[in-house]
Protein backbone atom coordinates (compact mmCIF):
# COMPACT_ATOMS: atom_id res chain seq x y z
CA UNK A 1 0.00 0.00 0.00
CA UNK A 2 1.15 3.45 -0.46
CA UNK A 3 -1.56 5.81 0.19
CA UNK A 4 0.57 6.84 3.29
CA UNK A 5 3.12 8.20 1.15
CA UNK A 6 0.49 10.35 -0.66
CA UNK A 7 0.10 11.80 2.72
CA UNK A 8 3.50 11.88 3.37
CA UNK A 9 3.96 10.05 6.78
CA UNK A 10 6.15 8.04 7.31
CA UNK A 11 5.70 4.24 6.50
CA UNK A 12 6.51 1.66 9.05
CA UNK A 13 8.15 -1.54 8.60
CA UNK A 14 5.11 -3.55 7.39
CA UNK A 15 4.10 -0.83 5.25
CA UNK A 16 0.89 1.37 6.78
CA UNK A 17 1.89 4.54 8.33
CA UNK A 18 1.22 4.96 12.16
CA UNK A 19 -1.56 6.83 13.86
CA UNK A 20 -2.12 7.91 17.12
CA UNK A 21 -5.65 7.63 18.29
CA UNK A 22 -7.54 9.70 20.91
CA UNK A 23 -10.97 8.57 22.69
CA UNK A 24 -13.64 10.45 24.38
CA UNK A 25 -15.40 8.28 26.53
CA UNK A 26 -18.69 10.36 26.93
CA UNK A 27 -19.98 13.99 26.23
CA UNK A 28 -18.48 16.70 28.42
CA UNK A 29 -15.02 14.98 28.76
CA UNK A 30 -11.87 15.56 26.01
CA UNK A 31 -10.79 13.42 24.24
CA UNK A 32 -7.86 10.85 25.60
CA UNK A 33 -4.82 9.38 24.27
CA UNK A 34 -5.40 6.07 24.20
CA UNK A 35 -2.53 4.15 21.68
CA UNK A 36 -1.58 3.91 18.42
CA UNK A 37 -2.24 1.37 15.01
CA UNK A 38 -1.52 1.03 11.68
CA UNK A 39 -3.81 2.07 8.87
CA UNK A 40 -3.28 2.67 5.44
CA UNK A 41 -5.18 6.06 5.61
CA UNK A 42 -7.19 7.99 7.18
CA UNK A 43 -10.85 6.54 6.85
CA UNK A 44 -8.91 3.42 7.56
CA UNK A 45 -7.59 4.48 10.79
CA UNK A 46 -10.94 6.07 11.85
CA UNK A 47 -12.33 2.24 11.23
CA UNK A 48 -9.39 0.51 12.91
CA UNK A 49 -9.88 2.22 15.99
CA UNK A 50 -13.46 1.80 16.42
CA UNK A 51 -12.70 -1.78 15.83
CA UNK A 52 -9.57 -1.76 18.50
CA UNK A 53 -10.36 0.88 21.08
CA UNK A 54 -13.83 1.06 21.25
CA UNK A 55 -15.15 -2.61 21.24
CA UNK A 56 -16.51 -2.39 24.92
CA UNK A 57 -18.28 0.89 24.46
CA UNK A 58 -15.30 2.89 25.68
CA UNK A 59 -16.11 5.61 23.47
CA UNK A 60 -18.88 8.50 21.60
CA UNK A 61 -16.08 10.33 19.42
CA UNK A 62 -12.75 8.94 18.35
CA UNK A 63 -9.84 10.76 16.69
CA UNK A 64 -6.91 9.88 14.71
CA UNK A 65 -4.14 11.72 13.85
CA UNK A 66 -0.63 10.50 11.70
CA UNK A 67 2.26 10.03 14.51
CA UNK A 68 4.73 11.87 12.45
CA UNK A 69 2.34 14.98 13.09
CA UNK A 70 2.98 14.96 16.54
CA UNK A 71 5.81 17.07 17.61
CA UNK A 72 6.85 15.96 21.28
CA UNK A 73 9.27 16.97 23.72
CA UNK A 74 12.25 15.64 24.06
CA UNK A 75 13.51 13.36 26.91
CA UNK A 76 16.74 15.03 26.80
CA UNK A 77 15.03 18.26 27.18
CA UNK A 78 13.56 17.06 29.88
CA UNK A 79 15.18 19.28 32.85
CA UNK A 80 15.04 22.70 30.84
CA UNK A 81 11.31 21.71 29.54
CA UNK A 82 10.10 20.51 33.31
CA UNK A 83 12.34 21.57 36.48
CA UNK A 84 11.73 25.20 36.55
CA UNK A 85 8.33 24.97 37.49
CA UNK A 86 9.12 22.78 40.35
CA UNK A 87 9.85 25.43 42.55
CA UNK A 88 7.12 27.89 41.33
CA UNK A 89 4.80 27.66 44.08
CA UNK A 90 2.64 30.45 43.87
CA UNK A 91 1.56 28.85 40.59
CA UNK A 92 -0.63 26.82 42.55
CA UNK A 93 -3.87 28.00 43.74
CA UNK A 94 -3.76 26.52 46.78
CA UNK A 95 -0.39 28.81 47.65
CA UNK A 96 -2.97 32.00 48.36
CA UNK A 97 -5.41 32.06 51.34
CA UNK A 98 -8.96 33.15 50.50
CA UNK A 99 -9.26 36.53 52.67
CA UNK A 100 -12.09 35.63 55.48
CA UNK A 101 -15.36 37.36 54.02
CA UNK A 102 -14.57 36.98 50.16
CA UNK A 103 -17.64 35.70 48.83
CA UNK A 104 -17.65 34.96 44.65
CA UNK A 105 -14.19 33.11 44.76
CA UNK B 1 -31.33 -36.49 9.69
CA UNK B 2 -32.68 -34.83 12.02
CA UNK B 3 -36.08 -33.96 11.14
CA UNK B 4 -35.37 -30.88 9.28
CA UNK B 5 -37.70 -31.21 6.96
CA UNK B 6 -40.75 -31.38 9.07
CA UNK B 7 -39.67 -28.26 10.78
CA UNK B 8 -42.65 -25.55 11.35
CA UNK B 9 -42.29 -22.44 8.61
CA UNK B 10 -41.02 -19.97 11.04
CA UNK B 11 -38.57 -22.33 12.63
CA UNK B 12 -36.98 -22.86 9.13
CA UNK B 13 -37.16 -19.21 8.43
CA UNK B 14 -35.10 -18.28 11.57
CA UNK B 15 -32.64 -21.42 10.76
CA UNK B 16 -31.88 -20.87 7.34
CA UNK B 17 -31.43 -16.56 8.23
CA UNK B 18 -29.03 -17.96 11.51
CA UNK B 19 -27.07 -20.86 9.14
CA UNK B 20 -26.17 -17.81 6.96
CA UNK B 21 -24.81 -15.95 9.70
CA UNK B 22 -23.04 -19.24 11.90
CA UNK B 23 -20.97 -19.97 8.56
CA UNK B 24 -19.43 -16.83 7.82
CA UNK B 25 -19.19 -16.41 11.40
CA UNK B 26 -17.02 -19.42 11.19
CA UNK B 27 -15.20 -18.13 7.76
CA UNK B 28 -13.94 -14.26 8.96
CA UNK B 29 -12.87 -16.34 12.31
CA UNK B 30 -10.34 -18.25 9.62
CA UNK B 31 -8.78 -14.95 8.90
CA UNK B 32 -7.75 -14.57 12.27
CA UNK B 33 -4.16 -14.14 13.17
CA UNK B 34 -3.85 -14.79 8.91
CA UNK B 35 -5.09 -11.26 7.82
CA UNK B 36 -2.57 -8.38 6.33
CA UNK B 37 -2.34 -6.47 9.71
CA UNK B 38 -3.35 -7.55 12.87
CA UNK B 39 -5.51 -4.26 13.05
CA UNK B 40 -7.94 -6.37 10.07
CA UNK B 41 -7.50 -9.38 11.97
CA UNK B 42 -9.56 -7.58 14.80
CA UNK B 43 -11.95 -6.04 12.30
CA UNK B 44 -12.47 -9.07 10.97
CA UNK B 45 -13.02 -11.27 14.34
CA UNK B 46 -15.21 -8.43 15.50
CA UNK B 47 -17.64 -8.87 12.25
CA UNK B 48 -17.08 -12.65 12.89
CA UNK B 49 -18.52 -12.05 16.42
CA UNK B 50 -21.70 -9.81 15.52
CA UNK B 51 -22.59 -12.52 13.34
CA UNK B 52 -22.31 -15.21 15.76
CA UNK B 53 -24.54 -13.08 18.24
CA UNK B 54 -27.36 -12.85 15.21
CA UNK B 55 -27.07 -16.75 14.63
CA UNK B 56 -26.99 -17.36 18.72
CA UNK B 57 -30.33 -15.32 18.55
CA UNK B 58 -31.91 -17.14 15.82
CA UNK B 59 -30.84 -20.76 16.46
CA UNK B 60 -32.43 -20.50 19.86
CA UNK B 61 -35.21 -19.03 18.24
CA UNK B 62 -35.91 -21.72 15.33
CA UNK B 63 -34.93 -24.28 18.50
CA UNK B 64 -37.90 -23.16 20.69
CA UNK B 65 -40.30 -22.68 17.85
CA UNK B 66 -39.92 -26.19 17.18
CA UNK B 67 -40.45 -26.81 20.45
CA UNK B 68 -38.53 -29.92 20.31
CA UNK B 69 -35.80 -29.25 23.12
CA UNK B 70 -32.96 -28.59 20.99
CA UNK B 71 -30.83 -25.21 22.09
CA UNK B 72 -28.48 -23.21 19.97
CA UNK B 73 -25.59 -25.87 20.80
CA UNK B 74 -27.48 -28.58 18.96
CA UNK B 75 -28.55 -27.00 16.10
CA UNK B 76 -25.07 -25.67 15.29
CA UNK B 77 -23.55 -28.64 16.23
CA UNK B 78 -25.46 -31.79 16.54
CA UNK B 79 -26.49 -31.24 12.52
CA UNK B 80 -25.27 -32.91 9.67
CA UNK B 81 -24.42 -30.57 6.15
CA UNK B 82 -27.62 -31.89 4.75
CA UNK B 83 -29.67 -30.00 7.25
CA UNK B 84 -27.70 -26.99 7.13
CA UNK B 85 -30.17 -24.03 5.37
CA UNK B 86 -27.53 -21.75 4.85
CA UNK B 87 -27.07 -20.22 1.23
CA UNK B 88 -23.70 -21.22 -0.51
CA UNK B 89 -22.28 -18.07 -0.60
CA UNK B 90 -21.40 -18.25 2.71
CA UNK B 91 -19.65 -21.82 3.03
CA UNK B 92 -17.14 -21.43 0.20
CA UNK B 93 -13.37 -20.88 1.04
CA UNK B 94 -12.33 -17.78 2.42
CA UNK B 95 -9.52 -17.40 -1.13
CA UNK B 96 -7.33 -14.83 -0.87
CA UNK B 97 -8.49 -11.16 0.52
CA UNK B 98 -10.05 -9.46 -2.29
CA UNK B 99 -12.50 -12.57 -2.54
CA UNK B 100 -13.34 -12.34 1.20
CA UNK B 101 -13.99 -8.83 0.62
CA UNK B 102 -16.35 -9.82 -2.17
CA UNK B 103 -17.95 -11.99 -0.66
CA UNK B 104 -18.35 -10.15 2.41
CA UNK B 105 -20.00 -6.77 0.36
CA UNK B 106 -22.52 -8.91 -1.77
CA UNK B 107 -23.63 -10.96 1.51
CA UNK B 108 -23.50 -7.43 4.25
CA UNK B 109 -25.18 -5.50 1.82
CA UNK B 110 -27.96 -8.55 1.04
CA UNK B 111 -28.21 -8.45 5.12
CA UNK B 112 -28.81 -4.83 5.32
CA UNK B 113 -31.45 -4.30 3.27
CA UNK B 114 -33.38 -7.95 4.91
CA UNK B 115 -32.65 -6.69 8.37
CA UNK B 116 -34.00 -3.75 7.45
CA UNK B 117 -37.51 -4.78 6.06
CA UNK B 118 -37.48 -7.50 9.07
CA UNK B 119 -37.83 -4.38 11.44
CA UNK B 120 -41.14 -4.69 9.82
CA UNK B 121 -41.69 -8.33 10.58
CA UNK B 122 -45.04 -8.96 12.53
CA UNK B 123 -42.64 -11.70 14.45
CA UNK B 124 -41.56 -9.66 18.04
CA UNK B 125 -38.20 -11.86 17.74
CA UNK B 126 -37.38 -11.37 14.12
CA UNK B 127 -38.04 -7.71 14.51
CA UNK B 128 -36.27 -7.15 17.52
CA UNK B 129 -33.46 -9.33 16.32
CA UNK B 130 -32.92 -7.08 13.03
CA UNK B 131 -33.20 -3.40 15.04
CA UNK B 132 -30.24 -4.73 16.68
CA UNK B 133 -28.16 -6.66 13.51
CA UNK B 134 -28.87 -3.63 11.07
CA UNK B 135 -26.48 -1.54 13.46
CA UNK B 136 -23.98 -4.03 13.15
CA UNK B 137 -24.20 -5.43 9.16
CA UNK B 138 -23.94 -1.12 8.26
CA UNK B 139 -20.85 -1.43 9.65
CA UNK B 140 -19.94 -4.83 8.00
CA UNK B 141 -21.14 -2.99 4.95
CA UNK B 142 -18.99 -0.22 5.12
CA UNK B 143 -16.16 -2.06 6.06
CA UNK B 144 -16.57 -3.74 2.63
CA UNK B 145 -17.16 -0.89 1.07
CA UNK B 146 -13.56 0.73 1.77
CA UNK B 147 -11.58 -2.19 1.01
CA UNK B 148 -13.21 -2.75 -1.90
CA UNK B 149 -12.82 0.94 -3.54
CA UNK B 150 -9.18 0.65 -2.04
CA UNK B 151 -8.45 -2.97 -3.92
CA UNK B 152 -10.31 -1.41 -6.66
CA UNK B 153 -9.08 2.13 -7.32
CA UNK B 154 -5.64 0.86 -6.46
CA UNK B 155 -2.63 -0.71 -8.23
CA UNK B 156 -3.32 -2.54 -11.10
CA UNK B 157 -2.22 -5.60 -9.39
CA UNK B 158 -4.70 -4.62 -6.67
CA UNK B 159 -7.74 -3.89 -9.24
CA UNK B 160 -7.09 -7.44 -11.40
CA UNK B 161 -7.03 -9.21 -7.95
CA UNK B 162 -10.05 -7.75 -6.69
CA UNK B 163 -12.00 -8.27 -10.10
CA UNK B 164 -10.94 -11.77 -9.68
CA UNK B 165 -12.13 -11.69 -6.38
CA UNK B 166 -15.95 -10.43 -7.46
CA UNK B 167 -15.50 -12.82 -10.64
CA UNK B 168 -15.39 -16.31 -8.46
CA UNK B 169 -17.81 -15.07 -5.87
CA UNK B 170 -21.03 -13.53 -7.80
CA UNK B 171 -22.03 -16.68 -9.47
CA UNK B 172 -22.70 -17.85 -5.39
CA UNK B 173 -24.92 -14.38 -4.78
CA UNK B 174 -28.03 -14.84 -7.08
CA UNK B 175 -29.29 -17.77 -4.62
CA UNK B 176 -29.87 -15.06 -1.95
CA UNK B 177 -32.96 -13.57 -3.78
CA UNK B 178 -34.50 -16.89 -4.52
CA UNK B 179 -38.17 -15.78 -4.05
CA UNK B 180 -40.11 -17.57 -1.22
CA UNK B 181 -44.01 -16.90 -0.73
CA UNK B 182 -43.66 -18.16 2.94
CA UNK B 183 -45.10 -16.62 6.26
CA UNK B 184 -45.82 -13.45 4.87
CA UNK B 185 -45.62 -10.28 6.83
CA UNK B 186 -43.18 -12.18 9.45
CA UNK B 187 -40.88 -13.76 6.49
CA UNK B 188 -39.91 -11.78 4.02
CA UNK B 189 -39.93 -12.60 0.15
CA UNK B 190 -35.61 -11.69 -0.30
CA UNK B 191 -37.06 -11.35 -4.29
CA UNK B 192 -37.75 -7.65 -3.06
CA UNK B 193 -34.62 -6.92 -1.15
CA UNK B 194 -32.61 -7.27 -5.06
CA UNK B 195 -33.27 -3.61 -6.21
CA UNK B 196 -31.88 -2.18 -3.30
CA UNK B 197 -28.85 -4.62 -3.17
CA UNK B 198 -28.63 -4.13 -6.39
CA UNK B 199 -28.20 -0.04 -6.03
CA UNK B 200 -25.91 -0.36 -3.46
CA UNK B 201 -23.31 -2.81 -4.98
CA UNK B 202 -23.69 -1.27 -8.45
CA UNK B 203 -22.66 2.35 -7.20
CA UNK B 204 -20.35 0.83 -5.09
CA UNK B 205 -18.16 -1.17 -7.86
CA UNK B 206 -18.53 2.05 -10.25
CA UNK B 207 -16.53 3.87 -7.78
CA UNK B 208 -14.25 0.99 -7.24
CA UNK B 209 -13.97 1.34 -11.45
CA UNK B 210 -14.52 -2.39 -11.35
CA UNK B 211 -17.27 -4.15 -13.35
CA UNK B 212 -20.12 -6.20 -12.34
CA UNK B 213 -19.55 -9.88 -13.33
CA UNK B 214 -22.32 -11.50 -15.19
CA UNK B 215 -21.40 -14.73 -13.84
CA UNK B 216 -22.97 -17.91 -16.44
CA UNK B 217 -23.83 -20.21 -13.91
CA UNK B 218 -25.23 -19.86 -10.05
CA UNK B 219 -25.35 -22.07 -7.29
CA UNK B 220 -28.80 -23.40 -6.05
CA UNK B 221 -30.24 -25.54 -3.29
CA UNK B 222 -28.26 -24.12 -0.42
CA UNK B 223 -31.63 -23.76 1.12
CA UNK B 224 -32.86 -27.30 1.13
CA UNK B 225 -29.31 -28.78 2.20
CA UNK B 226 -27.66 -28.92 -0.67
CA UNK B 227 -24.33 -27.59 -0.37
CA UNK B 228 -20.33 -27.13 -1.85
CA UNK B 229 -17.91 -30.09 -1.18
CA UNK B 230 -16.43 -27.13 1.20
CA UNK B 231 -19.05 -27.35 3.83
CA UNK B 232 -18.46 -30.56 5.73
CA UNK B 233 -15.26 -29.61 6.07
CA UNK B 234 -16.19 -26.63 7.97
CA UNK B 235 -18.33 -28.45 9.97
CA UNK B 236 -15.84 -30.92 10.71
CA UNK B 237 -13.57 -28.33 11.80
CA UNK B 238 -16.39 -26.24 14.19
CA UNK B 239 -18.01 -29.26 15.65
CA UNK B 240 -15.15 -32.13 16.12
CA UNK B 241 -14.62 -30.83 19.94
CA UNK B 242 -18.26 -30.14 20.89
CA UNK B 243 -18.86 -34.13 19.22
CA UNK B 244 -15.65 -35.66 20.95
CA UNK B 245 -16.77 -34.07 24.45
CA UNK B 246 -20.72 -33.74 24.25
CA UNK B 247 -21.59 -30.74 26.43
CA UNK B 248 -18.32 -29.68 27.15
CA UNK B 249 -17.71 -25.63 28.03
CA UNK B 250 -16.12 -23.16 29.31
Amino acid sequence: MTAGNEQGHETSKRGWPLWEVFVRARRGLAHQHVGSLHAPDAAMALRNARDVYTRRGEGVSIWVVPSAAIVASSPDEKDPFFDPAQDKVYRHPTFYDVPEGAKHL
Amino acid sequence: MSGVRTLPPLAAYALALGDDALILAQRLGEWVAHAPQIEEDVALANIALDLLGQARTLLSYAGAVEGAGRDEDDLAYLRDDRDFRNVQLVEIPNGDFAITMARLLAFSAYQYELYTALLGSGDDTLAGLAGKAVKEVAYHRDHATQWVLRLGDGTELSHARMQAGLDQVWPYTEELFDPTSQLPGVAVDPATLRPAWDSYVTSVLSQATLHKPEPRWRSRGGRDGLHTEYLGHLLAEMQHLHRSHPGATW
